[in-house]
């Protein structure tokens, strides 16, 4: 394997936040971003596994709860930070050039919008400047897009499977990667906060 | 430039999309495809799967390969045409079609459809279907184009797998469907073969929405999760296509997720149904033309 990329140390600037998850991931997406301010500076990205006719209930179900705007991403849509974006229904969802792209190709894991998709494409995208979180799940999305985010440099964070309502995908990002943290559930928003969210 | 010869994965990744580059233009300049303003990651997605099924590890060895094998280009164009799609894909755009197309459909006489980017035409024989119910059809032509000749003969066969027929089924229902959808194939084996009578108007060629121009005015132009695969420099060109192919006061229906809030086209248009993306042209006044067009 090559050399990782030369730390930048503390003054690196994140320029995303990616969040996967599966079964149970409304209720940990509902923790984590009740928890986080609207000063937030950077834009947060969500893959939540999610029927494909599902539509708007999950944005209208996490907006209770946050002090952030949260809305499915359109395509082509800029990036902008201090929001949290949705991977829309049976769709998935990549960025490049600072905006939003998806595609209707076939599932990855059986999950149109699939988190490795994402996660690939924005450690394609910031190289080290991402921060991969990964919740709550039944399967193995989002493992490799964790190690890929790991390998250019970036963050892998991960919740801790103990306080998971579906462990394995969790510890499936723990197999693949020498993950940066492992954290409970209600320390998430507050690690995520104080290391990342001011600029 | 960086002299050192020492790799980073960023550096790998900077070597990556520039032979993902070169790959493009290589296509172009020998097979005359144009995917140059593709969607990145999405582009970039399909080529690796290429690579990966002909058993090969770099993209420079599947520009080695394309521009000597046409075999392997094919299988390409095919990955980059092939929508993974079914019939009456979002049903509620059909429902929203019905309620508010078709009744000003109805005041024409002769209707002029493009399909742009139909791929293996699950959706045109849905929108023929549809027509049919509303009692359109007679009056209608569809031209269903797409860049790739084997996804049109695929299309032009009507031919589809039985086993996709439960979700068609629902989807037909759910987008307001009047019959039983089973009336309007013909299982066989495992396939399940549509109506001739349901392509009887429409018209399948080939045309490339990255390099060919307009070919006659509609009064509806489909095109849904197409653009979506192309970047922004491509939707705008794409866009003043459609903005030129549309007959004054006619109709655009894009995907659910692509909309017309980032093109300089939005102005030549009303909203008719902002969910499900029905546009209307406003009219053919010229000053409605962005600049270029």
């Amino acid at each position: 394997m090559a050399p990782t990329t030369i730390a930048r140390g503390k003054n690196r600037q994140y320029e995303m936040l990616v969040i996967g998850t599966s079964l149970g991931g409304l209720n940990a997406l509902q923790t984590i971003l009740s928890g986080i301010p609207a000063t937030f500076s950077l834009p947060i990205v969500v893959v939540q596994h999610r029927h494909k006719t599902s539509d708007h209930v999950l944005a209208s179900a996490l907006q209770r709860t946050s002090a952030l705007p949260i809305r499915d991403a359109d395509d082509k849509e800029k990036v902008v930070p201090g929001r949290v974006f949705l991977a829309p229904a049976d769709y998935h969802l990549m960025v490049a050039a600072g905006r939003f792209v998806l595609s209707v190709d076939e599932p990855v894991h059986f999950s149109r919008p699939s988190i490795d998709v994402l996660f690939e494409s924005a450690a394609d995208e910031y190289d080290d400047r991402v921060i991969g979180l990964l919740l709550t799940g039944a399967n193995r999305d989002g493992a490799s897009g964790l190690r890929k985010i790991k390998e250019n440099g970036g963050v892998a964070l991960v919740q801790d499977p103990e306080t998971a309502e579906a462990p394995a995908m969790p510890r499936a990002g723990i197999e693949e990667t020498n993950v940066d943290r492992i954290l409970p559930l209600s320390k998430i928003a507050p690690f995520i906060v104080r290391r990342y969210g001011r600029k | 430039m960086d002299t050192t010869l020492a790799g980073t994965n960023a550096k790998l990744d900077d070597l990556e999309s520039l032979e993902i580059d070169l790959l493009m233009q290589a296509i172009y300049r020998h097979y005359g495809f144009d995917f140059r303003d593709y969607a990145y990651p999405s582009l970039k997605r399909r080529i690796w799967k290429r690579v990966t099924e002909e058993h090969l590890k770099t993209v420079s060895a599947l520009q080695d390969k394309i521009l000597r094998d046409r075999g392997c280009m094919e299988r390409l164009l095919l990955d980059v045409s092939i929508n993974v799609t079914s019939m009456f894909r979002d049903p509620t755009f059909y429902a929203a079609f019905r309620a508010k197309v078709v009744p000003l459909l109805r005041t024409y006489p002769f209707i002029r459809i493009w399909h742009a980017g139909c791929s293996t035409g699950e959706e045109v024989y849905s929108m023929a279907i549809l027509l049919t119910e509303e009692g359109l059809y007679d009056r209608c032509r569809i031209y269903a184009t797409d860049m790739n000749e084997t996804v049109l003969v695929k299309a032009k066969e009507g031919i589809f797998k039985l086993s996709g027929m439960q979700e068609n089924t629902a989807n037909y229902l759910q987008a307001g469907g009047k019959l039983s959808f089973s009336e309007y194939y013909t299982a066989k084996y495992d396939y399940a073969l549509f109506r001739p009578a349901l392509r009887e108007h429409v018209v399948f060629a080939q045309h490339n929405l990255a390099t060919d121009s307009s070919f006659n005015t509609f009064n509806v132009i489909v095109c849904r999760n197409v653009l979506i695969y192309f970047n922004v420099t491509l939707q705008e060109r794409v866009q003043k296509l459609f903005l030129e192919s549309l007959e004054s006061l006619g109709l655009l229906c894009l995907g659910k997720k692509e909309s017309l809030r980032f093109q300089s086209v939005e102005s030549c248009y009303s909203t008719l149904d902002d969910k499900e993306k029905l546009y209307r042209r406003t009219s053919r006044e010229p000053a409605c033309l962005p600049s270029g067009v």
